[in-house]
């Protein structure tokens, strides 16, 4: 059997070919559902802005559907929303992207999982990417999210949560740090 | 139905999150153990690319510009496969080098070499129905970095390829057999095992050079693959 080939950092020059001019774009006027924007920001172990990073989001669409053939689920596909984005870091480490929120997407047994989005940060000094997922504040279904449920120390899922602008509806705040006391949560896939 | 899960990281194939022979992984590394996502609907799907993405020359990097770059011509091709050897159709690749130079097109890349106004090194194609993709470039120079005293890297493209679901995404590096900067190299390095290690050389291939034109390099890449389908579980089960 092959074996799986060995990740390499993306390093610090991909600007020329990874960003797409349309990256963090993933909804249009016309694609259904709540249009949200999120702004991200990304720092390192020392709450430095990682300002050389790459954003990769992938998520369902309102209905809770996804843009791809195993999903058969019953929920419509929205011909203008494919649910992936792609985004860098800016001078002060943060990103924006302006998309849809998720409907909820049927997890592992009866299970279902709340509104989320998978989350990969690639940049220089990061070997293999990092994966993590976008939960939004105070969502009811956060409480029974079969994922959320597995991060056992429950005050770091809190690492995990969007957070929804004090003064801006539909504005949403999310900071990913690679390291320090407030270290995200990362998953292995 | 739950989605057929793939299966998870082989040990020795991957390099690790800290590795402090590669300085900028220290503060870019989390510490706390990572915790395994389970592989459902969301795990499984990911975005699929078609020909929409790509403009034409995106896969001759050698024709981009008005003239030539300069540098040693040369064919990199190969296939995309999963763990368990199946074809990776119809799936994005997306290359980026420095030139012959060995320096990128990029402005925080002020090193002393030349830029080459006719190669930007930048390349994109979709693989075949039998999981093939070929891209015309010319060799990439060795760069001088600041990792550590003397340090350089190995001549090397940097390859993305998505696959079919977003467990199969896949950053690496694709480095030259018998290159001598290839030991020092911390990056390499930090593939653990010495098949993986290999794993990531070109080899020079008769088949793949061309006459009067360049020298052909076969470099195949591994996705993660699935795990047992179903019917071979329930197979495992009796
Ligand atoms: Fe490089």
């Amino acid at each position: 059997m092959p074996i799986e080939s060995g990740w390499a950092t993306v390093g610090p020059f991909f600007h020329a070919v990874l960003p797409w001019k349309d990256g963090g774009a993933m909804a249009r006027p016309e694609t259904k559902g709540e249009p949200i924007t999120i702004i991200g920001c990304i720092l390192d172990a020392e709450e430095q802005p990682i300002n050389d990073a790459m954003i990769e989001l992938w998520q369902a669409n309102a209905a809770g559907r996804y843009n791809h053939p195993e999903d058969t689920q019953p929920g419509e596909l929205d011909p203008s929303f494919q649910g992936f984005g792609r985004v860098t870091s800016d001078a002060q480490g943060c990103f924006t992207v302006n998309t849809i929120k998720p409907g909820p997407v049927r997890g592992l047994g009866n299970s279902w999982q709340a509104p989320h989005i998978e989350v990969s940060v690639f940049a220089r000094g990061v070997l293999k990417r990092l994966v993590t997922r976008l939960y939004f504040e105070g969502e009811p279904a956060n409480e029974h999210d079969p994922v959320l449920s597995l991060v056992e120390e429950t005050q770091r899922r809190e690492t995990l949560m969007a957070k929804p602008d004090p003064k801006e509806r539909g504005r949403w705040h999310f900071t990913l740090r690679l390291g320090g006391p407030q270290e995200t949560v990362f998953f292995e896939v | 139905m739950d989605p057929i899960p793939y299966r998870r990281e082989t040990p020795g194939t991957q390099p690790p999150g800290l590795w402090p022979d590669y300085r900028s992984t220290v503060l870019r590394s989390p510490r706390k153990p990572l915790i395994a996502l389970p592989h459902t609907l969301s795990e499984v799907t990911g975005p699929i690319f078609g020909q929409d993405r790509l403009q034409s020359n995106d896969a001759d990097l050698t024709s981009q510009h008005k003239e030539r770059p300069i540098g040693d011509r040369m064919i990199v091709a190969g296939r995309v496969l999963d763990e368990n050897g199946r074809p990776v159709a119809g799936t994005l690749i997306e290359i980026w080098q420095a030139n012959s130079a060995g320096r990128y097109f990029h402005p925080r890349d002020s090193r002393d070499a030349p830029l080459d106004p006719n190669f930007t090194g930048g390349g994109r194609t979709l693989t075949d129905e039998a999981g093939r993709y070929r891209f015309i470039t010319i060799k990439p120079g060795y760069y001088p970095w600041q990792n550590h005293e003397n340090a350089w890297r190995p001549a090397h493209i940097h390859f993305s390829v998505f696959g079919s679901s977003f467990v199969t995404r896949l950053i690496c590096q694709m480095y030259f057999e018998d290159d001598p900067m290839l030991r020092y190299d911390p990056i390499y390095m930090s593939v653990p095992s010495e098949a993986g290690r290999k794993q990531l050389l070109a080899k020079f291939d008769y088949e793949l050079t061309m006459p009067g034109f360049g020298l052909g390099y076969r470099f195949d890449i591994v996705l993660r693959g699935r795990d047992a389908t179903p019917f071979e579980a329930d197979d495992h089960a009796h």
